[in-house]
């Protein structure tokens, strides 16, 4: 027998520290799988967040930096102009990269930084405990809203993929899911693509994933993937928001 | 050439690549500058940034793939910088900081002032750590003290500060710049990609357990106590015979140096002692200077910071006095001659 | 012929395999914890597995290699 399937030569071999059903460790295997079918491991620079994954540097096989809270795009920005040739990511969740560092987002995205974004939304702060993140639907209960988030008060989430469309910098925009093996494969394809577009010099890519985080929604790892299922891609419907190759 | 000019293009000469800004008065001239100058030289680059907090992460990710970085701003921009270089503290990385130090607090006003002394030598940002900072006092003297930050910065691995203020930002001297060897300093922490030759680096300041982070952070701690031993600099003038040493640094010790000549013109003896690091701050320098005079006098924009530092440089061993103005408003040779003997120098 | 082979220490009990195996084979074994206290996956029927490892790809801890 051969092996068909094992852990991806990038992702060191050491285990997460991430909830059991967190799939924080899928899209990890993912962009590892990528960066070891291109065969970029030694030309790649990855910034982590804060947040869960804020200790991704010890998980990713490359060269990692640690951004402050929401820098990531900028932290990525410096690397990238002084590398030009080099690979380089962010790996982010929706607290940093749609709250605190929006503004870095957004113009990281409108220059056409030639970096890909993967964006991670699970609706809520993870790392702290689950509070409101920007991407918290309207009535979910969170710790910082207690009796469900009232847009009144709260205001309405925030979709970044719609958003980061709009801008011509962008190269690739594409709403992606965990809760299922052909999302899955899909988020896999899309993570591909954006890696390809920065290799071509095509600009700003984002890979937004929607992700589980079952300790602090309060369900099961099973139950959590029904929720993304159910609830949220109804509200964050997935699919290619920009594709600057589709539109020639 | 003017200060900020003559900055940007030392700093391009000693090999900086990559320049992050943002516009604010009155340090733009060196964004300006940059702009036109980052696409002339080799894998030169500028960014206007967003913000400055952008920026100064825009340094921090350039320098930790192991490239010379500076930014530029003045004071308020400078507190939005602090978290980064907090976090280039704590991650040990190499860069350049200028600040034009206007006058604040808040959006307080865009004339000269030196009232951000003791954020950059105590409290640029949260944590326990420190940056070198160099106030030169001519625009010559930015030039040499621009070649300096870069280096020092790093062979220590901590951020270094050039502390002007608009004064100097703004004024023009003629300036030779000096020939340039290159120094080569390892890198070998960069994070630039590891072409499958060596474990990969990481560039973080996170340490979970709190022995841990103390064992870094005193470390660094170790490595300032060399900084201090290795890197003072300062100017005495006219001070072996002094009865009164006045203290000031950048664009307010060449006020005060009028005020001396006038003052010796005067028959009072009076020096001046000018601390050109402010961190480390040069105390063996200032013990000497001060060694045999009566009193000390120290002039700044600001209602008093430096001060702190010169009490507790020479143990409170001298009476020490204060002169200052703040808000932009520059103090006039006049001021400080009037301030000279009213210590006391026999006129 | 195909078997998976689950990382006991790895593996964090979460059981999102087992909701994706196509023949129902993986299930949590409920007799041995790992030093994290886990309960594992684990494949009840080898015979029957046809490696199309789906268990895996559904994996977030990298746990389950594959092998046909």
């Amino acid at each position: 027998m051969a092996i068909v399937f094992e852990r991806p030569k990038s992702l060191l071999d050491v285990s997460t520290s991430y909830c059991p059903g967190c799939t924080h460790g899928v899209a990890h295997r993912l962009v590892c799988e990528i960066i070891d079918e291109m065969g970029i491991e030694g030309d790649t620079i990855g910034i982590c967040p804060v947040g869960c994954s804020v200790t991704a540097y010890d998980y990713f096989g490359c060269d990692m930096i640690e951004a402050p809270h929401g820098r990531a795009p900028a932290v990525a920005t410096g690397v990238k102009r002084a590398n030009p040739n080099k690979f380089v990511f962010t790996y982010q969740g929706d607290g940093d990269l749609a709250a605190i560092g929006t503004a870095e987002t957004v113009h990281s995205a409108t220059r056409g930084e030639n970096i890909t974004v993967i964006f991670i939304n699970n609706t809520n702060y993870g790392m702290t405990g689950g509070q409101m993140a920007p991407t918290t639907l309207p009535n979910q209960v969170t710790q910082t809203t207690p009796y469900g988030r009232d847009t009144k008060i709260a205001g309405f989430p925030v979709r970044v993929c719609e958003m980061l469309a709009t801008l011509d910098g962008t190269a690739l925009v594409q709403r992606t899911a965990l809760d299922s093996i052909a999302h899955i494969n899909d988020c896999k394809k899309a993570i591909r693509k954006a890696f390809k577009y920065q290799q071509e010099k095509k600009g700003f890519s984002i890979v937004e994933i929607l992700s589980t985080c079952p300790t602090n929604w309060g369900m099961t790892p099973l139950e959590s993937l029904e929720r993304i299922k159910n609830e949220i891609i109804p509200y964050y419907p997935l699919g290619v928001y920009k594709d600057i190759d589709a539109e020639d | 050439m003017k200060g900020n000019e003559a900055l940007a293009e030392a700093a391009v000469r000693v090999g900086c690549k990559c320049y992050f800004g943002y516009p604010i008065t009155p340090q733009t001239e060196i964004a300006a500058y940059m702009a036109k100058r980052m696409p002339t030289i080799d894998g030169g680059v500028f960014v206007q940034a967003e913000s400055e907090i952008a920026a100064i992460n825009m340094v921090l990710g350039a320098s930790a793939s192991g490239v010379r970085a500076m930014t530029s701003s003045s004071s308020p921009g400078i507190s939005l910088k602090s978290e980064g270089v907090s976090y280039m503290a704590g991650s040990d990385l190499p860069g350049v900081i200028v600040n034009v130090q206007r006058g604040g607090p808040g959006l307080g006003g865009i004339q000269p002032s030196q009232s951000d002394y003791w954020q950059a030598t105590k409290s640029l940002g949260h944590g326990d750590f420190q940056i070198l900072v160099f106030a030169p006092a001519s625009v010559q003297e930015i030039i040499d003290l621009t070649v300096k930050a870069f280096d020092t910065s790093d062979k220590y691995r901590v951020p270094a500060m050039i502390f002007m203020d608009g004064l100097l930002g703004q004024m023009m001297e003629p300036v030779t710049f000096p020939e340039l060897k290159h120094n080569q300093f390892d890198k070998s922490w960069a994070c630039n990609g590891h072409g499958n030759k060596r474990k990969h680096n990481i560039i973080n300041s996170l340490y979970l357990q709190a022995d841990q982070l103390e064992s870094i952070v005193l470390e660094r701690y170790k490595r300032y106590e060399t900084i201090k031993q290795e890197l003072h600099m300062a100017e005495s003038y006219l001070t072996e015979d002094a009865d009164i040493v006045v203290v000031a640094y950048g664009a307010t010790a060449r006020i005060v140096k009028s005020a001396v000549v006038k003052a010796r013109s005067n028959g009072i003896r009076v020096g001046m002692f000018r601390p050109i690091t402010l961190w480390p701050f040069p105390i063996q320098e200032i013990n000497k200077a001060v060694e045999s005079c009566k009193s000390v006098l120290c002039v700044e924009m600001s209602t008093g910071q430096m001060v702190d530092d010169v009490r507790l440089s020479i143990n409170c061993s001298k009476l020490v006095h204060f002169f200052g103005r703040t808000g932009g408003v520059v103090p006039t040779p006049m001021e400080v001659f009037n301030k000279i003997v009213e210590l006391g120098g026999v006129n | 012929m195909a078997q998976i082979t689950v990382n006991f220490e790895k593996c964090k009990g979460c059981a999102l395999c087992t909701s994706v195996c196509p023949k129902k084979i993986v299930a949590i074994q409920k007799e041995k914890r790992n030093s994290k206290g886990y309960f594992t996956a684990t494949c009840i029927d080898n015979s029957q597995c046809i490696g199309c490892t789906m268990c895996a790809i559904m994996c977030p801890d990298c746990a389950i290699t594959v092998e046909k």
